[in-house]
């Protein structure tokens, strides 16, 4: 368990290294969020009631599209090098190959959400700074980069993946958007924990059973 | 648990790989035993990269078996894979990445110890000591080709797979690279390459075997004294490729 989580660890670390490097996709999801935001400024009439009821859609819709280039990006630097082959001749199992791999994107997502999520509370005027706005984004998050991960593995060898990634990840990852959405609805509103706890639940069962399915699937879609 | 007593260092039985409507591999047999050096010969599209491609476990075959001491490889792939290492065509490194990071982070994926040392000692080896920092996007082709070897005889595998290993490497490389082959060999462990430069391979080898529309075509072991046998094997096999009407196997 310990040598598995090292492994884990090493892949994800090295992601991050790369990463704080080049800035390819950190850059590309917080810039493309921050778009969003700021076009959706300009296009609602912000006062108080239109930014809590739109908000929380545009900071997650932005989110998703913006993370959909990152994973993009992200799978690409691996395609360039053929380096996702050198893990396969490790003697590893292809699951802690997937796990790095999603340690690692979870951490891209993540560090542009510190840039994001703010901007978002200036832009919009709205008070995000709670400890359940910790728990949403984590839970997204991790949803995200649990089913980017695969399904940028599965069109690596696709000719148009930059089009197909996002065709498979969207319609996929909507229950988890929603439950992203509703909870942050809940909060921006004042609302409590139990409010939100069914979609948080949403958002948990999510994670899990894609954690799980895409560990299990990864190897298959790793063979030639 | 692998057993490494056995004879045989690979057991290959009626593997057929397709790619598409493309047959690459169509039933091979092959057996080689341990502690010889095993070139694999044939034009191109004979097979020889897919059939290294599917002992280092990055390809599935379609049907057949393929065992590696003596270890079915779809059983215990990471037990298999820490008795391999493979060196093929593409260097696989981490572009933006040091040398060095490249092989701590591999040593770490091979769960090495002592990795300092371990380091210095491959390096040294392969000649890339006072490359250990620059990062691998800068190097050239010949350089970032020994760091891939030096990844791949990091954790003293059993057996070596090197996919075209001379190309691209100056002649002090090659010799190097002689060196290494010749120093597995004299401690009883088994490379299987491939190559495209039958004089040089036929020095080095134990064992030639010529790849023929995804088949064994011939298989010597004494390439020296077949040399001319396999010549004749390999230039038929040449003219037959390249006078075919596209798109026939």
């Amino acid at each position: 368990m310990k040598a598995s989580l090292a492994i884990i660890w090493a892949i994800g670390r090295k992601d991050l290294q790369l990463e704080i490097r080049n800035k390819d996709v950190v850059v590309a999801v917080a810039g493309f969020a921050l778009l969003v935001l700021v076009i959706f400024t300009f296009a609602i009439d912000l006062n108080q009631g239109n930014a809590k009821l739109v908000g929380p859609g545009v900071l997650w819709a932005g989110i998703a599209f913006a993370g959909v280039t990152g994973l993009n990006r992200a799978s690409a630097l691996e395609v360039e090098g053929n380096t996702l082959e050198a893990l396969m001749l490790a003697p590893i199992s292809r699951d802690l190959i997937y796990l790095g791999k999603a340690l690692g994107n979870f951490l891209f997502i993540a560090v542009a959400q510190i840039i994001v999520i703010p901007v978002f509370a200036v832009l919009f005027n709205l008070v995000v700074f709670r400890w359940e706005m910790l728990a949403i984004s984590l839970l997204t998050t991790l949803g995200f980069s649990a089913v980017g991960t695969l399904f940028a593995a599965m069109s690596v060898r696709i000719r148009a993946r930059e089009v197909m990634l996002p065709l498979l990840f969207l319609p996929v990852v909507t229950p988890l958007l929603m439950a992203a959405v509703e909870s942050t609805s809940h909060l921006v509103n004042g609302r409590s924990w139990s409010d939100m706890a069914q979609w948080l639940q949403l958002a948990v069962a999510f994670d899990v059973a894609f954690l799980v399915v895409s560990a299990f699937i990864f190897q298959y879609i790793l063979e030639d | 648990m692998v057993s490494q007593t056995t004879q045989l260092a690979v057991k290959v039985e009626s593997v057929v790989k397709n790619f598409g409507e493309t047959a690459v591999l169509r039933g091979l047999d092959l057996s080689l035993p341990t502690g010889e050096v095993t070139v694999l010969l044939g034009t191109n599209g004979a097979g020889k990269s897919t059939l290294l491609r599917i002992l280092a476990m990055l390809t599935q075959a379609d049907s057949g078996t393929v065992s590696i001491m003596g270890t079915d490889i779809s059983e215990n792939g990471p037990a298999v894979r820490a008795l391999t290492g493979s060196a093929l065509h593409s260097p696989m490194l981490y572009a933006d990445m040091t040398v060095r990071e490249n092989l701590m982070f591999f040593a770490e994926m091979y769960r090495l110890e002592d990795v300092e040392e371990l380091i210095a000692g491959t390096s040294s080896k392969v000649g890339i000591e006072p490359r250990l920092d620059h990062r691998v996007r800068t190097l050239s082709h010949g350089f970032q080709k020994r760091v891939a070897l030096a990844r791949a005889i990091m954790h003293e595998p059993q057996l070596l797979l090197l996919d075209e290993p001379e190309s691209g490497l100056d002649s002090q490389s090659v010799e190097m690279l002689d060196r290494i082959i010749d120093e597995y060999r004299s401690s009883g462990r088994t490379v299987v390459m491939t190559t495209h430069i039958v004089e040089h391979a036929l020095n080095i080898a134990d064992r030639a075997v010529v790849l023929s529309s995804g088949r064994v075509g011939f298989n010597s072991d004494s390439p020296q004294r077949d040399q001319a046998a396999i010549q004749e094997v390999y230039t038929a096999q040449s003219e037959s490729t390249y006078s075919r009407p596209a798109g026939t196997q």
